[in-house]
Parts: structure tokens; sequence; C-alpha cells
């Protein structure tokens, strides 16, 4: 009897363990083959669900992992880790809207689609000014128009001012013979400050309210500095010797950082508009691009992307004023191409063959629109729209290569100097918009406060 | 068994996309049905788009897509409906392309035909339990790329467009000898709210 059982409720087990085996297997194959219009579940993890029903709540109650430096950090790796990760694109036209066969839209929609006049742009230059003893060197940059409306140009030794408020003219200094020539000039953000790259590897720092000499920045560079460029209180100066420096005007040992890439002159230097990324273009036919948090000077290869699709050296540099991650860099005369480039994976994003050198890019602050300058044949500006990158309009009347470019503050016009030592006014990215009539806090003291009557 | 190369499956999934694409736009009403015409194929009919301007946009889609699924650069390909009105993504529906290696394992013909029409076959049933669309919505196309890809001027960098308290639906996958295709169906969860008329 005892050992009947024993052997019944064996078989049993052994029964019973054959069975769930065998129900275990079904159940696969059955979630395999799933009834077609019964929707599968799998996707909604109901653990997952309980757990943050019960379990997750403790963890967000936990000061200690919600601190904003924590969550800084996460961000931040989580951005860097980003990069060699997936993309999500999306396509970004819009789909076309469905027909509507019922045409009660035609006299509603018209007045409400308002049709943007196209915008007339003029064919010459709306004003030429003489710049005798331009130097005519492709590596220089010796054009800026500040944001306090006041273009500054080189022109052999001296740094001439030109209010573009009055069309008044003024001299701000001569450099000595034996420093000069002047080898770049940039305006501070502030549209006070300017800074003068000089032939003999000095960079001087003026205030041109008063005409005064702030400070020389010496030390940074073997060589002439030629190309400039402001980040803040950080001032970028890019040499001959193929260096790019980052100096911070405010202190007396004011070399920051120093960033080592290029073998040959450094011609193009750009701040990004969010001062994280900075562009470096070189004779050496590279276009680097450096980021401000990714760079220390003990680190073998401090650059962030390292570019080599130009085939000439590459001095037009301009960030997209609408996408911030997007750069567009002109190649010079073996070259001729127009590239963009996502700064942020590095990858190029188009090319375009220009026939001719490209000197100088800027944007369109306004439109979606690239003005590139070109030497021989032409000596043209050229219009593009963009992404298309279809021609809007050619802009003739230089009759040397076009080697600088500089726009107004109010993005609408543009400044043009060429080797054939003149300056040209283009009135290209549209007229100014007139100051709307804004209402202008009255200075009135304590207006915000309510009155007592 | 002839032998498939890889760019003809590839193609094979591109060409399904398309398909999903205008499955989904007539099932859930993006574009009125009279712009749909039936078109027999994987032994289907398929409802497809006859406006020229949508054909054009899925066209120029599709063009772009069978170029990065050559190189196998795809993992999601994902359609979401917005509401016109709230700009709110209301609905969401999910391809995630599956690289397998190939193995000796391989299909035949009608075995892919088979899982495809189960896949058309389950989009148009799930608009049983999907809510009902109000009419006012558009589309959009997103993908999933390698980060090394090549992007047009056309594509531009886009966030999940995940759907707030989604609830979400697998759906039946389908693979082929060098892809597997998983779908799920993501939703606005609508509450139901019962209205007490006091007499």
């Amino acid at each position: 009897m005892d050992a009947g059982s024993a052997h019944s409720s064996s078989n049993m087990k052994t029964q019973s363990r054959c069975p769930l085996q065998e129900q275990f297997l079904q159940r696969r194959n059955s979630r395999e083959n799933l009834d077609r219009f019964i929707p599968n579940r799998s996707a909604m993890d109901f653990d997952y669900a309980h757990y943050m029903l019960t379990e997750g709540r403790k963890g967000k109650e936990n000061p200690a992992v919600s601190s904003p430096s924590r969550e800084a950090y996460r961000k931040q790796l989580a951005e860097t880790l980003n990069m060699n990760r997936t993309r999500i694109l999306a396509f970004k036209n819009k789909p076309p809207t469905p027909v509507e066969l019922i045409p009660h839209e035609l006299t509603s929609a018209q007045p409400a689609k308002p049709t943007k006049p196209r915008r007339y742009i003029p064919q010459t230059s709306e004003r030429t000014l003489d710049a005798p003893d331009l130097v005519d060197d492709y590596y220089l940059n010796l054009l800026d128009w500040g944001s306090g409306n006041i273009l500054s140009i080189a022109l052999g030794n001296t740094v001439y001012l030109w209010n573009a408020s009055d069309g008044s003219t003024s001299e701000l200094v001569t450099i000595d013979e034996e420093n000069g020539p002047v080898t770049s000039v940039s305006w501070a953000p502030d549209g006070r400050h300017i800074a003068v790259g000089l032939n003999n590897s000095e960079v001087q720092l003026w205030d041109s309210a008063d005409n005064r000499l702030l400070r020389t920045l010496r030390g940074g560079h073997r060589s002439r500095v030629g190309s400039l460029a402001w980040n803040n209180h950080i001032l970028t100066t890019g040499g001959m010797d193929g260096q790019i420096v980052n100096n911070d005007v405010r202190v007396r040992s004011h070399i920051v950082e120093t960033y080592r890439g290029h073998t040959q002159e450094v011609c193009g230097l750009k701040w990004s508009a969010s001062g994280q990324q900075l562009a470096s273009g070189g004779n050496d036919n590279i276009l680097h691009i450096w980021d401000r948090s990714v760079a220390s000077s003990n680190s073998p290869t401090q650059w962030l992307h390292r570019l080599e699709e130009h085939t000439a050296a590459v001095k037009a540099l301009a960030w997209c004023p609408f996408q911030g991650n997007l750069l567009a860099s002109g190649g010079g005369g073996g070259d001729r191409s127009i590239k963009f480039w996502n700064t942020h994976t590095g990858a190029c994003l188009n090319s375009v063959d220009t026939g001719s050198q490209v000197c100088s890019l800027l944007w369109n602050k306004n439109e979606r629109e690239l003005l590139s300058s070109h030497g021989f044949t032409q000596n043209q500006l050229t219009l593009w729209k963009y992404p298309s990158m279809v021609k809007v309009a050619e802009l003739t009347g230089h009759t040397s290569r076009v080697l600088f470019m500089a726009q107004s503050p109010d993005g609408c016009t543009v400044a043009s100097a060429a080797g054939d030592e003149t300056l040209r006014f283009w009135n290209v990215f549209g007229v100014p918009e007139v100051a709307k009539p804004a209402p202008k806090a009255n200075p009135e003291p304590f207006a915000h406060l309510n009155r007592i009557r | 068994m002839p032998l498939r190369t890889a760019s003809n499956e590839s193609a094979l999934i591109g060409n399904k996309f398309e398909y999903c694409i205008n499955t989904i736009l007539f099932q859930r009403g993006v574009y009125p049905p009279e712009d749909f015409t039936a078109v027999k194929k994987y032994g289907l009919n398929m409802l497809v788009s006859q406006d020229d301007q949508v054909k054009a946009y899925i066209k120029k889609i599709m063009s772009q897509l069978n170029k990065w699924m050559l190189k196998s650069k795809i993992s999601k390909l994902i359609i979401v409906i917005t509401s016109k009105e709230t700009g709110e993504n209301v609905e969401r529906w999910q391809f995630d392309v599956c690289r397998e290696k190939a193995d000796d394992q391989s299909w035949s013909e009608s075995e892919v035909q088979q899982e495809i029409q189960s896949i058309f076959r389950q989009i148009t049933a799930s608009v049983t339990f999907l809510p009902m669309l109000d009419g006012n919505c558009t589309f959009n196309v997103l993908v999933y790329a390698d980060a090394d890809s090549e992007v047009p001027l056309e594509w531009g960098d886009s966030d999940a467009r995940e759907i707030r308290d989604a609830e979400k639906v697998q759906l039946r996958s389908f693979s082929t000898n060098s892809h597997r295709v998983d779908t799920l169906v993501s939703y606005r969860h609508v509450m139901l709210v019962t209205v007490v008329f006091d007499t």
C-alpha cells in the first residue's frame, strides 16, 4: 500500500512534469502563432508597471538622486554618448494637406495667406569707398563690422574706423613700419573694444571710444596673427605658426589654452553662436572643430573633428544662425567648393562646386540664404538659397578677388573689400525693417509699482 | 531555390514600408478615402494614394530610405500621426528593423509573402481597438539611423516624438533572410468620461 502510493505519486510527478513541459511548449508556440486579430500585449510590461507604481516612488522621493549637479552630469554624459549612437531623423518637408472637396476655404483662406513679396536685390553696390594700400593677401582678415555699427578696416599699417551711422571716418592707429602691416582686426562683442593682430606676432587691444591702447598680448605666436575670433572675454588668435591660442583678456597671464592641429597658417577662425564650438581652417587644407568643454591641453588630439575634405586652404567659415551645429566652409583656389557640416557628428552634409576660389561666406540672418565672395574670374558675390543651393543673385562690380566680407549689425547690408582696393556696400540681405514704434518702457522711476492715489 | 541578394531583401522591406504608410494613411483617415485606389500586391488588395502630391512626398521618403536600407543604416522606422489643431502626437507606428546575420535558414518567396500579408492584416485589424481620430491629422516619418549615416538636407535631427501616457500594442513580427521587422503601435490613452445628468 505504502509502496504503491509512493509509486503512484512518483508516477504522477513524472506525468505532471511532462504535461507541464508540454504546456510550456504550447505556450511558446501559441505566442508565435497568435490569432492575427488579437493583439499581443507583450509590449505592455506589467512587471515594470507594478514596480513603478509601488517601488518607483521611493527612488523619486530620495533627494540625492535628483540633485541638479547629478542631473547636469547625466545630461552631459547622455549627450556625449549620443554622438556615437543612433540619431533620430525626421523628414522635414511638410506632408501635403488633403484636398477639401467643399471649397469653403476659397473665401476664407485667401486673405489669410499673405504671399511674401519678392525681395528686390540690387545688382550694383549701394556705395563704394576707396581702400588704398589694402593688403591683397588671402590669408588675412582685415575687415570687421562691430555691433556698435562701426566698420573697421586695416589698410597697410593703419586701422581705420568708418562709422556706418553717420559716414564719418577716423584713424584708430598706425603701427610702426617694423611691426606692421596689420594682419587682422576683430571687434569684441561689446562693439567698443577691438583686437588688432600684427605681422610681428603681437595682438593689440584697443578701446575705440577714446582711441586708447589697453594692452598688448605677446608670447602666443611666433609669427603673424592672421585670424581673430571673440568668445565673450576670450580672444582666440590664429597664427602663421599653425597655432590657435585662447587668450583671456581680463587676466595678466592671458594664454588659457593652445590648440595644436594645423601645420600651416590658420586663416579662418569662427566661434559658434553658442560659444561652445570653434571652427578653424588652415592653409594645410584642414578644417578643425574644437569643443570648448572637451579641449584640455594634455590630450594629444584635442579637436572634436578633423575634416580633411577640402583640397585647398580653408579660409571662409560661417556658422548658420538658424541651426546651431551647421557650419559652412569654403575652399581656396584649388578647391572652389562650399561644404556644409554637421559639427556635432562631423558629417559633410553637402558640397557645391562654385567654380571659383571662395574667400568669404556670410549667412543671411533673416532668410535661409548664404552669400559667398569669390576671386578669379568673375570676382563676384553669389547669393545662394539654402538648402537647395540655387543661385539667387550674382553681384559683380569688384575687379579683383573679393577678399573680405562683413555684415552690418542689422544683418541687411554687406561690406566687401577686394584686391582692387575698394570697399563696397551691398544691400543684398534686404532693406532694414522700418523700426517698429516699439513701446519703449518709459524710464519713469517706480513705473512698475502701483500708484498711490 | 533561387538565391536572393541582400539588396533584393532591403528593397522588399522598403517597398513594404511604402505600403505600410499608405495603409496607415488610409486606415487612420489622414487623407480622404476617395484619394485611394486598390492595387494588388503581396496577394492582397492594397490601398494606395492617387494624390500626386502625396505620391511624390512618399516617393521622396522612400528613395532615401532605400539608400539607407541598402547600407543597413536603419534600426527603426516610425510614422507619427499628429493633430493639426494641437500639434500633439496622437499615434505612433514603430517598425523595428533588426539586422540579423544572414544564416543558412532561407525563406521561400511565399513564406515571406505570408508574413507580409499577416502584418498588413494586423494594421487593418488594429483599427478596431485604436481610438477614433478626428480626421484633422497630419503625419511625419522618422528614422533611427546610425550616427555615421549620410544625411541629406531634407532630413534633420528630431526627438523621438513619443506619445504621452501611451498605450502600446505589439503587432506580429515579420522576417526575411537578413531583416526582421517588429511592429509596435502606441496611441493616446483615452479616458472614458461618463456624464451624469442631474435631473
